[in-house]
């Protein structure tokens, strides 16, 4: 394993040697973050590759109107939400799911199956799935859609938070932040939607898109890949994940996102509106619609205006840039998402990184 | 009305009248009865063989109450034992009191003094003095368990982190995390639940045997709550020196490994119920480690890092399986399970 790191490390150097610039590759999944720090692999990468941490983890990409309509659920009586961990502690505009909910009122799930469950088990109350994620998550919560539907549990519903990838990197390149000049592109997502995906970024924006696993090796080589693309004046739609990532992707996972969900414009933190990137409950399934059952008007969401989480997922800055890391917004004391789950860009930085400011 | 009518704790249990007396007689002293708790006085009588002494206290809220590897009783016995053992000091005597929530099961909780006393006897420690006290439903959730410690100096050992010193290197005594994944598993239902198992275990036969047979020891910790990252920052900070570890050379159970992963948790900062943390000088690591691998606490113990000089401020840094460098941060609190 270290032979082919080490020759991925060595086609990297002599790509940054020959070509005398800054390379920027945006990694576009929260995991890869995660991984990208946890290996040290910023380490052993020359100074001349930045690796930006882009729009890919599900909490901090959550907009904080979905956060405030989440607690104006939580303290219903009536209401039981089921989320998932990290998003506990997601700071909506007064205050998270952790600090400001009825006691009992929010319960951790591991699944979107559990919080059926929590449905089954507590006929007497409405149980809210707080349903985020990518394309990974949502076939998962489609089958609990579907479940409920067959089997009449009417006491369930989901607030769809649920996004796309493709937009978004579509929308980050035509706008925000041109300067890529490639992505590591996310293994779990494109074990759905396969990786030819992603071809209409190649084609649309000439960008080279590289899918990677989640093991140093695995990041190692598509780097790799994503430099020697660039040494020979390619871009190119690679997957360097072929053991578990096919072209076309799971087409049963994409069926049943296709039956239940449509994409519908949406906010993302940071990124703002971004059309057809976000995925909403089809008309026909509107009982188990949160926003439909509770008549809930979307608000324009209200961002603490020091807060750069924005700036941070466009990779138009690392996050110690930002005047808040590290000093008013901690993990302990998060006021942007990029902060909060373990995979948040700012996280991953404060936990790993925060106390070598040139080689985290 | 006796106990025996009710399979469920009730307020009297706790009232210091006949029913207390009766919880008391016919369910913990036939289970955790020596000649000093017997007495049933104030405060335990209690003769030592130097009164050169540690003394210690923790309390023990766990949940679920019985796990793979353990329960809150074996849990509590240990827990103290261990923070005796890291001292330095032989555990001879113990307090232990109940805070038990009205309703909490007899049948639980007789399991809880079964596994107290056995603990007890593994580690050669007495029951001396304790309490129990019942609170109304929801007041508690099931039963709390806190205790004190006594243990004896041993002779000529002095531990301190102000002793470490650049060059000594660190000990673990075996895998680590498997106590906290297996609590998180357990408590998640988490399918890997039944190949994950606690480490929880009393540390003093290995530690004594360790202290009274090297000389280069300088200093010890059980990295409990915050897992292997909290110690060694708190040995960092206290120190002012830093630390590296070797990823490569941290003894992993793969199960555990894969359940930190799947929920995004970080191992290094996963609790252990039966592992310590040790530094000593570098002389005297082969003695240590043979002692600890002919132990049955202690086989998988391994050299996992070193103390060195500290530039800016002390840092525990670790070297990545692929010879990166990243900084291990004191943890800041619960961990959460991630979406994906």
């Amino acid at each position: 394993m270290l032979d082919r790191i080490n020759n991925a490390r060595k086609t990297i150097e002599a790509v940054c040697k020959k070509l005398c610039r800054q390379i920027n590759i945006m990694e576009v999944c929260g995991t890869h973050t995660v991984s990208i720090f946890r290996n040290g692999i910023r380490s052993i990468l020359p100074k001349r590759l930045r690796l930006i941490s882009g729009p890919g983890c599900p909490v901090c990409v959550t907009d904080q109107g979905y956060i405030d309509t989440v607690l104006h659920l939580a303290n219903r009586d009536d209401c039981v939400i089921a989320t998932y961990g990290d998003m506990v502690r997601v700071p909506g505009k007064d205050g998270s799911l952790e600090t400001k909910t009825k006691k009992g009122n929010v319960k951790l799930v591991l699944s979107s199956e559990d919080a059926l469950q929590l449905a089954r088990d507590n006929p007497d109350k409405v149980v809210v799935f707080v349903a985020v994620g990518f394309e990974t998550t949502a076939p998962s919560t489609a089958v609990v859609v579907r479940e409920a539907v067959q089997q009449s549990i009417d006491n369930f519903c989901i607030l769809s938070g649920h996004k796309l990838v493709i937009p978004a990197m579509g929308a980050l390149l035509s706008g925000k932040n041109a300067n890529i000049d490639g992505f590591l592109c996310p293994g779990h997502v494109s074990a759905v939607i396969g990786y030819g995906a992603f071809g209409r970024i190649v084609k649309d924006f000439g960008k080279r898109c590289v899918v990677a696993g989640f093991e140093p090796i695995q990041i190692m080589e598509g780097l790799a890949e994503i430099c020697n693309q660039l040494a020979t004046g390619k871009a190119e739609l690679k997957s360097v994940y072929t053991a578990v990532v096919t072209e076309s992707g799971n087409t049963t996972a994409q069926q049943i996102i296709a039956e239940y969900f449509e994409a519908a414009d949406g906010s993302w933190r940071g990124l703002g509106v971004i059309p057809q990137s976000t995925l909403r409950l089809k008309d026909k399934y509107r009982r188990f619609d949160a926003m439909k059952r509770f008549e809930i008007v979307e608000t324009p969401s209200e961002e603490n205006p020091g807060c750069k989480c924005g700036d941070v997922l466009c990779g138009l800055i690392d996050p110690p840039q930002c005047c808040l890391f590290g000093k008013n917004c901690t993990p302990q004391t998060p006021i942007g998402p990029c902060m909060v789950s373990s995979e948040g860009t700012c996280a991953a930085w404060f936990k790993y990184g925060r106390k070598k400011k040139n080689n985290p | 009305m006796t106990t025996t009518q009710n399979d469920r704790f009730l307020l009297a249990h706790g009232g210091g009248g006949q029913l207390t007396h009766q919880l008391i007689h016919d369910h913990i002293l036939p289970v955790l009865g020596n000649n000093i708790l017997a007495k049933l006085e104030d405060a335990a009588k209690l003769d030592l063989a130097s009164n050169s002494i540690c003394f210690t206290t923790d309390s023990y809220v766990v949940k679920p109450l019985v796990f793979n590897g353990g329960d809150i009783g074996k849990l509590a016995v240990c827990g103290t034992v261990n923070d005796l053992a890291v001292t330095g000091s032989k555990p001879v005597a113990l307090a232990l009191s109940f805070i038990i929530e009205e309703g909490f099961e007899f049948e639980v909780f007789d399991k809880i003094l079964t596994s107290i006393r056995r603990a007890a006897e593994e580690n050669n420690i007495a029951v001396v003095t304790g309490d129990t006290k019942t609170v109304e439903a929801g007041s508690a959730d099931k039963i709390f368990i806190n205790t004190a410690g006594i243990g004896i100096r041993l002779a000529g050992v002095d531990l301190g982190i102000e002793k470490i010193a650049v060059g000594d290197k660190i000990i673990i005594n075996g895998t680590i995390a498997d106590h906290g994944m297996t609590i998180i598993s357990q408590r998640e239902g988490i399918s890997f639940e039944s190949r994950l198992k606690s480490d929880c275990a009393g540390l003093a036969g290995l530690t004594c045997e360790l202290l009274e047979n090297t000389a280069g020891i300088k200093f010890m910790r059980d990295p409990t709550r915050g897992g292997l990252a909290a110690t060694l920052n708190e040995i960092a900070e206290a120190s002012g020196l830093s630390i590296e570890i070797d990823e490569a050379v941290i003894p992993v159970n793969p199960t555990v490994q894969a359940a930190a992963d799947m929920l995004g948790f970080d191992i290094l900062n996963i609790a252990n119920e039966g592992k310590f943390v040790t530094v000593a000088a570098p002389e005297s690591i082969d003695d240590c480690l043979r002692i600890c691998r002919n132990h049955p606490l202690g086989k998988d113990a391994s050299v996992i890092g070193r103390v060195v000089e500290t530039r800016d401020m002390p840092l525990v840094e670790l070297i990545t399986r692929i010879g990166g460098r990243r900084i291990v941060q004191m943890p800041y609190g619960r961990e959460l399970p991630r979406i994906c």
